[in-house]
């Protein structure tokens, strides 16, 4: 093996490496500047705080001070649980449609199904707001809900079809033929193998839902208040600090969410394809 | 014969559900956007196109739309820039330390995206972290305006939008037969010679996935772009808030939906194109 270029050979390592420790450092310094931000004793954002108390959560805990904050919250966290578990409904029936037929019409469906993820979504949350309200439908959560379904879709239809790609098609076929019923062969064969895909998928598209801004931005009112939204207010107005004790609150349960998927569905696996 | 035609019916018919709620509530709404965007009044009554001939005609909408895919192409080349090497130390670790790596890059897009920008306020604010940094260290006597710059919000972008570009990377880079490179180094290749000859041409497939995914995202970024950028720095997404929630211009706002919508879309087609072109050039 000739080493012809070893001076070339150091500075690629050392570039690639230092890039890469950026990109670690840029991603994760924030949430950490964040956490430890959230538990400061003062009513500035100086980092690094002086003092340390729990201030800021006892604000954000006490019901009377935080009400919106938790009516958002609590809005948030019913409209994901609706739009994602309509997703995993209709995307997994798409999944499976899509994958059992191989025509033009499937690919192109395919193809309408994921162009929310990449289709402009403040576009989709203004065409949104001016398709209800010039049908005469008052803005509520159940219009976000729909809203939500269509752009978190694609989450779980990408994990349910990589999954249904695994699917050894002799085993249905084999179950067809010793005289299984579709419903049976499709409960006991391909519901378990693709179950993990369409978990890791359905809790994409709820953390994305939770995350969403464009619709919610376009489609929340005073008696659905989103509180993506809501933080949006804070951080415009005034920089209110419970910001960082609701977001500390957030980066702790999405570890743990991650944690626990990761556990139950190997969910880094199926994200990455 | 008939078991397969049987098996066909039966795709479309799952399809089927999903097809109906996405022509009601996702095409059909797009198609009310290009409607409004063709009247002339904000009570829609009057049919013409006098909103775009004003639109088209006013530069600073042409400076605002220029501004916003600048934006979405500054953010894909910082995130190439810090991705792709992460990209490829992740495909040399052991399975530990990827298991480990893979966490870090994901659990920064499970969180909300108000939370990361708000996280950018307190870097780099004025007694923010870098600020404090180099006022301690004496590289300046004050605070540097970061905040409600340009480059500031693509700082905050690219840390935002980073998963977006590494996961594509990553899945592509799985699918690379590893042996390739030690040929290529066994042939007396330099390691910059084998990056840029044989790991950037295999792993274009997610290069331009990754790619797509940053700049239709960044481009679009309305939270980030108005709490970063404050009101110095005006994007396609401000316009269009502004113009449907705050002026009730509902007309003009269409048009600047549109506008984001198709210089968006058609700066994705052409990258795929192009992609897909060069891909063939290197026969991949």
């Amino acid at each position: 093996m000739s080493r012809r270029n070893s001076v070339g050979d150091v500075s690629h390592e050392v570039v690639i490496y230092g890039l890469a420790a950026l990109a670690i450092l840029v991603l994760l310094g924030p949430v950490v500047v964040v956490l430890i931000t959230s538990f400061t004793d003062s009513q500035s954002l100086k980092f690094p705080p002086q003092g340390f108390s729990l201030q800021w959560y006892e604000k954000l805990f006490d019901s009377s001070e935080s009400r919106q904050i938790h009516r958002a919250a609590f809005n948030t966290l019913e409209v994901a649980f609706w739009a994602a578990g309509t997703a995993a409904l209709l995307g997994t029936c798409a999944a499976i449609g899509i994958s059992s037929t191989r025509s033009r019409w499937s690919r192109a469906a395919d193809t309408l199904f994921m162009s929310p993820l990449i289709l402009p979504g403040i576009a989709f949350g203004l065409a949104a707001l001016m398709y209800f309200s010039l049908l005469g439908v008052r803005p509520s959560l159940k219009l976000i809900i729909v809203g939500h379904f269509v752009m978190i879709v694609p989450f779980v239809l990408r994990t349910t079809l990589a999954s249904l790609t695994q699917l050894d098609h002799s085993l249905t076929e084999c179950s067809a033929s010793l005289g299984a019923t579709r419903l049976y062969t499709f409960r006991r064969i391909t519901l378990p193998v693709i179950f993990p895909g369409i978990a890791a998928g359905t809790f994409m598209a709820f953390m994305a839902s939770v995350d969403n801004v464009p619709v919610s931005l376009f489609l929340s009112g005073p008696k659905s208040d989103m509180l993506p939204i809501r933080l949006w207010g804070m951080m415009e107005s005034t920089l209110d600090v419970r910001v960082a004790a609701v977001s500390g609150v957030l980066i702790i349960s999405v570890l743990v969410l991650m944690l626990v998927m990761e556990r139950l569905t190997g969910l880094s696996q199926r994200i990455k394809g | 014969m008939t078991l397969k035609l049987s098996l066909q019916a039966r795709g479309w018919q799952l399809m089927l559900p999903l097809a109906l709620a996405f022509l009601a509530f996702f095409v059909a709404p797009l198609m009310i956007l290009f409607v409004v965007s063709g009247f002339e009044d904000d009570k829609i009554t009057q049919v013409g196109l006098k909103t775009w001939v004003s639109f088209v005609s006013d530069p600073f909408y042409w400076v605002v739309t220029g501004n916003t895919l600048k934006l979405g192409v500054l953010t894909v080349l910082a995130t190439l820039l810090i991705g792709y090497p992460l990209a490829v130390v992740y495909m040399r670790a052991s399975p530990n330390v990827q298991k480990i790596l893979i966490l870090i890059i994901i659990m920064p897009m499970l969180l909300s995206v108000v939370v990361r920008t708000f996280a950018w306020i307190v870097i780099l604010g004025r007694e923010g972290v870098i600020n404090q940094t180099l006022l301690s260290l004496g590289l300046t006597s004050t605070p540097l305006r970061l905040l409600q710059t340009e480059l500031g919000l693509i700082i905050s972008l690219t840390q935002i939008e980073l998963p977006l570009m590494v996961l594509p990377l990553i899945s592509v880079m799985s699918q690379i037969d590893p042996s390739v490179h030690d040929a290529s180094s066994a042939l007396g290749a330099s390691r910059w010679r084998t990056f840029f000859k044989v790991t950037v041409p295999l792993s274009l497939p997610g290069l331009i996935a990754g790619c797509t995914l940053v700049f239709a995202s960044s481009t679009t970024a309305f939270i980030s772009q108005s709490v970063i950028g404050g009101n110095r720095l005006v994007y396609l997404p401000l316009v269009v808030w502004q113009q449907s929630l705050v002026v009730y211009n509902w007309p003009l706002a269409s048009v600047a939906a549109v506008t984001l919508l198709v210089s968006v879309m058609g700066c994705i087609i052409l990258l795929n194109l192009v992609g897909r072109k060069s891909m063939r050039y290197l026969n991949v």
